[in-house]
């Protein structure tokens, strides 16, 4: 057998097996040595050395994390945070001053968040396309207020950092704090485990965030994540961040998980991933992403491409993504055509696989509106095979976010 | 049995080989999820593609080490595809082939040459 195209070059063991150590050009994290003394198996991912799946594999991995808990070092990611030059004092008037400079790109109510909230957002072009999605926290401490906390894509980060920057001018500096190691903990046995090693943790909302002590450290803690489950992400100094990793393998409930079993999580709870289901000819409208468009944003349209979105709120739209159940057969890959009952070719699939949590493949992908309606009966392209498919609701797998944790 | 640089076994009994991937691919895929054969009856040169095989991340194909007609398929891969993980040289097997040339077969690796090539990888 071979490997896939792109991924094996004949004589040469798979680009996919490359042992970063050995690739001078991989970026490593602060838990590479961690997971390869786990017998992570490294591939090349945005420019850094990370494990796509350790020897339980990827299928025993994500039933892990939905059942149990999964730890996922993330540390690729591009958090930092953009700090107001000067100060009032006043957190209120800090807040909006730094809020007020980020705005202009993304299409999200910053000015509205409340201190530890954190919100889902996008930058977007001035066709109203795509640059990236990310998340912007406003801390809550007062003495923090006038700072934002911003994780973008790994791909992404350096052209979104230098428009972040390039937006701050001299009122604000962007301190990057992609040197630390971001570690994901998911699945509904997440806030039990992190409670014991970092307590105050399970008291988080969902898409809130704090500054917590783990064994005397600051780091910060927020109930995110990006498998549909309950879950955490954390951002440690990297001096720390083994220890904090072994600290949570310890627990029997916890598992490394790869980025292997991330995608298909990810793929379950139907959310798109940049640069695949979504790039800068997408508008969040087009992605099914309407939700992070801010009503206030909105009727002020004062966002890159805001015209378009009005007008595709308003049902001038040509595509949308939408979930899709393959019926019989292969998984749908990325790029496999859809076809509509006729044969004719509406558009194309963006992401797709094995769902291990339905036991069946699953797709993303965009197509008509007048398609897009739930039961409608479509094909997908395997290998010049159409495959029947139907539309269905996404996520596939249920969310399980934690909203208002028990006191 | 013999071995391919591409990690299929064949095993020959009188002029029908068995042919499926070794442990060290079945390893290296990951859990399989989906096996696509041919059909009984389908011409196979060596070399061409012969079957795919799909795990949770990515397809891969499957080239026939030899050729000849596909005389079998094993039906048991549609429901079960992990049985290409838990007995990759066994009950993991693709296809049988009713070979052409057993001259083909000679040509291949043994297990020791084999053996020898994934030490090199």
């Amino acid at each position: 057998m071979r490997w896939p195209a792109g991924l094996s070059a004949s004589a040469h063991p798979p680009a996919e097996f490359l042992d970063p150590l050995t690739d001078d050009a991989l970026k490593s994290t602060p838990l590479t040595a961690s997971h390869r003394a786990l017998g992570g198996r490294m591939v090349a991912f945005a420019g850094y050395g990370m494990p796509v799946q350790y020897p339980a594999g990827i299928l025993k991995e994500h039933l892990w994390t939905r059942a149990h808990a999964g730890a996922f070092d993330v540390s690729h990611m591009g958090p930092a945070f953009l700090e107001l030059a000067e100060r009032t004092g006043d957190g209120e008037v800090d807040h909006r001053a730094v809020a007020t400079l980020v705005e202009p790109l993304v299409c999200g109510d910053i000015r509205g968040l409340k201190p530890g909230q954190l919100r889902y957002t996008l930058l977007l072009n001035v066709a109203g396309g795509m640059v990236d999605d990310l998340m912007i926290g406003r801390p809550a401490a007062p003495r923090r207020q006038g700072e934002l906390y911003i994780v973008v894509n790994a791909g992404t980060k350096e052209g979104d950092f230098a428009a972040l920057s390039a937006a701050a001018g001299r009122r604000a500096r962007l301190v990057r704090a992609d040197d630390r190691a971001l570690i994901a903990l998911q699945g509904p046995e997440a806030a039990g485990v992190l409670e014991a090693v970092i307590p105050g943790a399970a008291a988080l909302s969902f898409m809130t965030f704090a500054a917590l002590a783990f064994e005397g450290d600051d780091l910060i803690v927020s109930r995110s994540g990006y498998t549909g489950e309950d879950g955490f992400e954390i951002l440690s100094p990297a001096p720390i961040a083994e220890r904090l990793w072994n600290r949570l393998l310890g627990d029997a409930r916890v598992a490394p998980v790869g980025l292997g079993a991330r995608d298909s999580l990810r793929l379950e709870a139907g959310l798109p991933l940049y640069g695949h289901d979504a790039d800068a000819t997408t508008s969040p409208i087009e992605a099914g992403l309407a939700f992070a468009v801010s009503k206030r944003r909105s009727k002020a349209a004062d966002f890159p491409g805001a015209e378009r979105i009005a007008r595709e709120q308003g049902g001038a739209l040509s595509r949308l993504r939408v979930g899709l159940r393959i019926l019989e057969g292969a998984p749908a890959r990325e790029g496999a055509p859809i076809a509509d009952q006729a044969g004719v070719v509406v558009g194309k699939v963006t992401s797709g696989g094995f769902s291990p949590s339905l036991n069946a493949p699953i797709a993303m992908g965009y197509i008509p509106p007048p398609l897009a309606e739930i039961g409608t009966r479509l094909s997908v392209i395997v290998r010049d095979k159409a495959q029947a498919a139907e539309v269905v609701p996404m996520p596939f797998v249920p969310h399980r976010y934690v909203r208002k944790p028990a006191a | 049995m013999r071995f391919t640089k591409d990690h299929e076994w064949v095993d020959l009994a009188g002029d029908v080989a068995t042919v499926g991937i070794t442990a060290y691919a079945a390893e290296q895929l990951g859990d399989v999820v989906f096996v696509e054969l041919p059909a009984p009856g389908k011409r196979v040169t060596a070399g061409e593609a012969l079957a795919v095989v799909e795990s949770v991340k990515a397809a891969s194909d499957v080239y026939a080490p030899i050729s000849g007609e596909v005389s079998a398929a094993n039906s048991e891969l549609s429901d079960n595809p992990q049985t290409v993980n838990d007995e990759p040289e066994a009950a993991g097997w693709f296809v049988k082939i009713k070979i052409a040339d057993a001259a083909q077969i000679e040509a291949l690796m043994d297990r020791a040459a084999y053996e020898a090539f994934l030490g090199t990888l």
